[in-house]
């Protein structure tokens, strides 16, 4: 039987958050988390790893409380349990930090595991950075970006494209992957069943305390890059700026335009003949 | 080996060299860096035969011997060079072990590397492992007056710039996505020394097994090398309206690309993305219908010579940006042009 860990992040439903048509602006503040795309994709390949071969899932995650939700809906989907990392004390964490703190965690409560995996990259960061370095923090071996992965006994076969190449690599057990939302369309929850997760899913909750980790080295304090601005870059052009009916504005552009768009695609767009 | 001189290393990914010209485009930007610290530029390759790597794409190229002359021709002063035949494919334990050796012994002041897919993972493994800090995605790369590698990303999820500094670890790491900088021209009377660094003795057997790798067909890259692009945003409103792009862009003889929005939205596949998780883009002209203009978006975008952008928002990002600020509805200047070109067009026949 297969012990499986699965991390998940919880990120805010940006494409689908309440949108102002008039002015286009997106209401932020009220983001609601879900289950990043990615993260679903690895869940999904756990679950089909485990109908395959026999296993247990692990479903982890670090983040705020309400980040529990998500470790539930895994619970339904078919995790055995969920444990939430949550504190203070790890806010603002960069990814070699989170990386340290999930492989904490790991390595104290999953103990004997066989196969971590993880999404390919977030929508919130798309750093795509904390699988391989979650790889390194637990010294097992890791490759980023399968798009289809088998396991057979102790070892796992997974295809991938990269730069140009496709890949299939194989590596033995226990090893870390991550995953892209590639392939599989992920299962839905069923009916009730995030309520059940509720009232029978096991969660452990950690904090920074219980998984002994150094103050010093976790959260913002323990990123070794620091933030020394933040600017939004409105660079303001001189230009020229039209306004009316779509078809008077059309009008005027290639008016203005003409020879530099013709130019630029080495067609001759003047409305005039001239020969 | 070691000099005095402070050193920016680059890492040499020659394994897309053509299509992909990130290492040049970083070694010309190291060089610039190079002069504000009194530094010298480095290149770091590891492989097996890279003289006639790309010495069948460059025979017709006489100045051309090998993968590390080139780097020197754009701008290395040095090159480290491991050639065995253990590194004939490109494998990511063994390369972050070298990498991470060789680090460790001649400790470069910075280690540059370009955002491909191998960079990508290659970068924060190597940071991890020598403990120091990475900002990925860099869209700037400069120097400060303490000598410091400043490191411009985009940050917070929003329209913001962060500049961000690796205070006291070394080396100093960033990544770059391809087609942020601009390379210095192959220059092949320029000079520079070749270190051949030996295969370490203990290097460990590889984990992870390439049972096969096969070249795709090379990936065209016609949205990247387009000379207009036809780009659209969550402003299009609709599929319906969006696949009016298409018209549009085929009839300007472009490329269409969109916003992040519009791919989730399913309008248009994830390979017309463009932006921080997407492609950059670089055209003469750039029409831009209902993007407001993020950071993660426009600094895959700004370096387009001519920018025409519709918005019904004056104030959006993209608007400021633009050369020509057109105030409307996306779909309906979307229509007109159309209705104008098809005009103007039939006019030529
Ligand atoms: C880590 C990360 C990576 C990201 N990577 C990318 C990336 O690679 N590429 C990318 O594009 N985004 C990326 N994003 C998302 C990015 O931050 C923006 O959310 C996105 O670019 C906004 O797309 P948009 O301009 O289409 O939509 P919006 O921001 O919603 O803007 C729509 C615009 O259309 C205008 N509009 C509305 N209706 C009309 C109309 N009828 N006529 C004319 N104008 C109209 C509005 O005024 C508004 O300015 C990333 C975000 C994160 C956090
Ligand atoms: N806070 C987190 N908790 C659990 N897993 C995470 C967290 N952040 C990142 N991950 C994992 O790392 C993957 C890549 O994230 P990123 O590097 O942020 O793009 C995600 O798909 C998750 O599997």
């Amino acid at each position: 039987m297969l012990k499986i860990v699965v991390c998940l992040k919880q990120v805010p439903m940006v494409s689908e958050l309440p949108w102002d048509p008039v002015m286009g602006t997106i209401q932020r503040d009220i983001a609601e988390g879900m289950m990043n795309p990615a993260c679903r994709s690895a869940l999904e390949t756990a679950l089909r790893i485990c109908a395959a071969e026999g296993g247990e899932i692990t479903a982890v995650t670090m983040g705020p409380p309400m980040a529990e939700e998500m470790l539930r809906e895994a619970i339904s989907l078919g995790a055995a349990r969920g444990i939430l990392l949550t504190d203070r004390k790890m806010a603002g964490a960069d990814t070699s930090v989170t990386s340290h703190i999930l492989a904490r965690a790991i390595k104290m409560a999953c103990v004997g595991f066989d196969l971590v995996l993880c999404g390919f990259s977030t929508s919130d960061s798309e750093t795509a950075q904390v699988g391989p370095q979650l790889a390194e923090e637990l010294a097992i071996p890791g490759v980023a970006g399968a798009d289809g992965i088998e396991a057979f006994g102790r070892t796992v076969r997974m295809q991938r494209s990269s730069d140009n190449f496709i890949e299939i690599m194989e590596m033995d057990l226990p090893c870390l992957i991550t995953v892209t939302e590639g392939e599989f369309a992920p299962r839905y929850v069923p009916l009730g069943g995030i309520q059940a997760a509720f009232e029978d899913g096991e969660i452990l909750t950690l904090t920074a305390a219980d998984l002994g980790c150094d103050p010093e080295k976790i959260g913002v304090k323990g990123s070794a890059t620091r933030i020394m601005s933040v600017t939004s870059p409105t660079a303001v052009k001189k230009n020229l700026v039209l306004t009316g009916a779509p078809k008077r504005i059309v009008e005027q552009l290639f008016a203005r335009f003409e020879d530099k768009i013709g130019g630029a695609i080495g067609r001759d767009l003047k409305a005039e003949k001239t020969k | 080996m070691s000099t005095s001189k402070k050193a920016i290393w680059v890492f040499g990914d020659y394994r897309n060299y053509f299509q992909n010209r990130v290492t040049l485009q970083l070694l010309s930007r190291a060089r610039e860096l190079a002069e504000k610290i009194d530094g010298m530029v480095c290149a770091v390759v590891f492989g097996h035969w890279t003289d006639e790597w790309l010495g069948e794409a460059l025979s017709n190229n006489p100045t051309f011997c090998g993968v590390a002359k080139e780097y020197i021709a754009h701008g290395a002063d040095r090159v480290y060079l491991t050639d065995h035949s253990r590194l004939a494919a490109y494998s990511m334990e063994t390369y972050v072990f070298l990498m991470e050796r060789l680090a460790r012994q001649e400790k470069p002041e910075m280690i540059l590397i370009g955002a491909t897919a191998f960079g990508r993972e290659f970068a924060p493994r190597l940071a991890k492992r020598l403990d120091t800090g990475l900002t990925a995605d860099c869209i700037g790369l400069d120097i400060n007056k303490d000598g410091l590698l400043i490191q411009i990303a985009p940050s917070f999820g929003g329209n913001l710039v962060a500049e961000i500094i690796t205070p006291q670890r070394r080396p100093q790491m960033a990544s770059v996505r391809p087609g942020i900088f601009q390379e210095i021209p192959h220059d092949h009377n320029r000079t520079g020394e070749v270190i051949n660094v030996p295969l370490p003795r203990d290097i460990p057997a590889d984990r992870v097994r390439l049972v096969r790798s096969e070249r795709r067909l090379m990936r065209e890259q016609k949205l990247e090398d387009a000379s207009l692009v036809v780009c659209g945003g969550r402003g299009m409103g609709s599929k319906k309206k969006f696949a009016k792009l298409f018209e549009l862009a085929e009839l300007l003889g472009g490329e269409v690309g969109a916003t992040r929005p519009a791919v989730y939205a399913n309008w248009v596949g994830h390979e017309a993305l463009v932006g921080q998780a997407g492609k950059q883009i670089r055209p003469q002209i750039l029409f831009s219908f209902g993007v407001s203009g993020a950071i993660q978006h426009t600094a895959a975008c700004n370096n387009a010579k001519f920018i025409v952008a519709v918005n019904k928002n004056p104030e959006a990002a993209m608007m400021k940006l633009a050369d020509v600020a057109i105030v409307a509805d996306a779909s309906q200047v979307c229509a007109a042009l159309i209705q104008e070109l098809k005009r103007r067009l039939r006019l030529r026949q």
